[in-house]
């Protein structure tokens, strides 16, 4: 199967090390002037399609990405990164997961890739949807939480992470899988690489145009902070703190 | 009034830990109805006896077949799209088996799956978290369609075992997908309790410094009476398997108390233990981030300050 094709998911989110504001009118969170970046499973899942395709075990790598016109930004990173070519679906608003799953199976009934890979969750929503919806749209085999890909010609033996330890599934191509963080450790980008990918092209189309028309489901009520955590005090000493635990009731 | 059915997670302990919680946010919806369904491949599942126990449920469906030995996804999926006709809600705790199966469920059924119920408003509305929990969203889900939800299981106790449901087995007639085969499963054994459920957890960071090291921590535990937990950068650094992880990505939970030594305290680790009873942190660094939520904080180096607290320990 080594022309094979693979479709890889790169969602535009807030960079994991911004501390994330809620606004104080309920209606989301800040992302003015907020750093955004690629989701870093979805990393780890673009990493994963390339080492297949320089392991010969694939022809091309297609990075997508759904959303604003901004999330042009993270597709230039992953073609950056080695992705051969992308497609932006544009949105008029943000997408709920049932309807980027939609998307892609759309995508998938175009561009028929013997995979799809897409991060186990997005750090923005930590919903852990998509790739188990498309996985059903499609009715084909899912492996989540890979930690370990074995590609055989039109099989798959994928090691997951769970929450009881590992467990490993062959899978029949075509599947989707879902990436976990000890997959692989992605890339970095090296500047003659990003040259490079100015070239290369991005298709953009809009999610209508897939015949995907309803792109919410839920109604987002409000978004709010949590109640904060009071931090209490620092203890001097060992003793200080076995005689704090005794008083709890810990020892 | 709703109907919920709530997904029996059966596993070689038998019922997992997480459905009583689940059911306990069943109970909040104030349903009519409160089956737990267990799709097992022999009726002689401990698991079962232990449903039916659970305090508010009304019938424990078992469905038999050879098919339902591995919590495959596309399989158990399939049985659950099936048995959604008689119900508003169907829910799972938030495993990894319940994240593997549920969403495939909502999509096969068309709806938008609402992922870690913290808080059950009304039948409708829901709060969830977002943004490794620094933001709470409150959605509905429309009107005459089936709820499809993961229960957070850090946000509930769980309910008691002092009910007495009746259970209601027979055999199911599912036609397994020839694409997905299970191959093996490799679990930690061990006297230790579990991360997930522990009232003690002591976890340990990258400072310990080597797979050895972790010994330290472990043994720290051991004298505690105390499950054992993992940063991300520990478990990434092989310092520990992949199932000690605690944080956004890895296992959020709720102790009574919770030691995290040398773990600086990333917002990723700190969403797992929002929840905790009481944090205590030992860290070399005066200045990490883990100080600012902890309730009890003691700066040193863990090397001289668990031997000690070995020695003080009663």
């Amino acid at each position: 199967m080594s022309d094979m094709k693979i479709m890889v998911g790169v969602k535009r989110v807030i960079d994991y090390n911004v501390r994330v504001q809620v606004k104080s009118d309920g209606s989301g969170v800040v992302t003015d002037g907020v750093k955004m970046s690629i989701n870093p499973f979805d990393e780890i899942a673009l990493e994963e399609a390339l080492r297949l395709k320089e392991a010969g075990k694939a022809a091309e790598v297609i990075a997508v990405s759904v959303g604003p016109s901004q999330a042009q930004e993270q597709l230039r990173t992953a073609l950056a990164m080695g992705a051969d070519r992308g497609i932006l679906v544009t949105t008029a608003e943000q997408p709920q997961p049932l309807a980027v799953a939609k998307i892609f199976a759309a995508l998938y009934a175009k561009e028929q890739p013997g995979l799809v890979i897409l991060g186990k969750q997005a750090i923005d929503d930590d919903a852990g949807q998509v790739p188990q919806m498309l996985a059903g749209l499609l009715d084909v085999a899912q492996a989540t939480n890979a930690s370990k890909v074995e590609l055989e010609g039109e099989s798959a033996r994928v090691t997951r992470e769970i929450d009881t330890g590992i467990e490993v599934i062959e899978i029949r191509l075509p599947a989707v899988l879902s990436v976990d963080l000890r997959l692989n450790e992605p890339r970095y980008v090296k500047l003659p690489d990003i040259m490079k990918a100015k070239k290369k092209p991005i298709e953009t189309i809009d999610a209508q145009a897939l015949g995907v028309e309803r792109l919410t489901f839920l109604r987002v009520i409000k978004t709010s902070t949590p109640p904060a955590r009071q931090g209490g005090h620092k203890v001097g000493s060992v003793e200080e703190l076995v005689q704090e635990l005794k008083q709890r009731g810990f020892v | 009034m709703a109907r919920v059915l709530v997904f029996g997670e059966l596993g070689s302990k038998g019922l997992n830990s997480g459905v009583a919680k689940a059911v306990r946010c069943a109970m909040d919806l104030q349903p009519a109805a409160l089956d737990v369904l267990c799709l097992v491949a022999d009726e002689s599942q401990e698991g079962i006896k232990q449903a039916a126990r659970l305090q508010g449920v009304t019938k424990v469906l078992v469905r038999i077949h050879d098919a339902f030995a591995e919590p495959l996804a596309a399989v158990m999926g399939n049985a659950l799209v099936e048995m959604a006709g008689d119900y508003t809600h169907i829910l799972a705790a938030n495993t990894t088996v319940g994240r593997d199966i549920l969403p495939r469920v909502a999509a096969r059924l068309g709806v938008q799956q609402i992922s870690d119920i913290m808080r059950v408003e009304s039948e409708r509305v829901f709060d969830r978290p977002t943004y490794a929990g620094n933001a709470i969203t409150t959605v509905e889900a429309p009107e005459g369609m089936v709820v499809v939800a993961t229960v957070r299981t850090a946000s509930y106790r769980a309910v008691p075992e002092e009910g007495d449901a009746v259970v209601e087995a027979q055999p199911f007639n599912v036609s397994p997908p020839s694409h997905t085969r299970f191959v093996e499963r490799r679990e930690a054994k061990g006297e230790r309790p579990d991360l997930q459920t522990a009232r003690k957890v002591v976890s340990g960071g990258r400072a310990v410094g080597s797979s050895e090291n972790f010994q330290i921590i472990a043994n720290l535990a051991d004298r505690l009476g105390a499950a054992v937990g993992a940063s991300r950068a520990a478990v990434d650094a092989g310092y520990a398997p992949n199932e000690l992880q605690v944080g956004q990505t890895g296992k959020i939970i709720a102790p009574d108390l919770y030691v995290a030594i040398g773990i600086s305290g990333a917002i990723q680790h700190l969403a797992g233990i929002k929840d905790a009873g009481t944090i205590v942190a030992i860290n070399k660094d005066g200045e990490a981030p883990i100080f600012e939520i902890a309730d009890l904080g003691l700066e040193g180096d863990l090397f001289k300050v668990i031997p000690e607290l070995e020695k003080l320990l009663p």
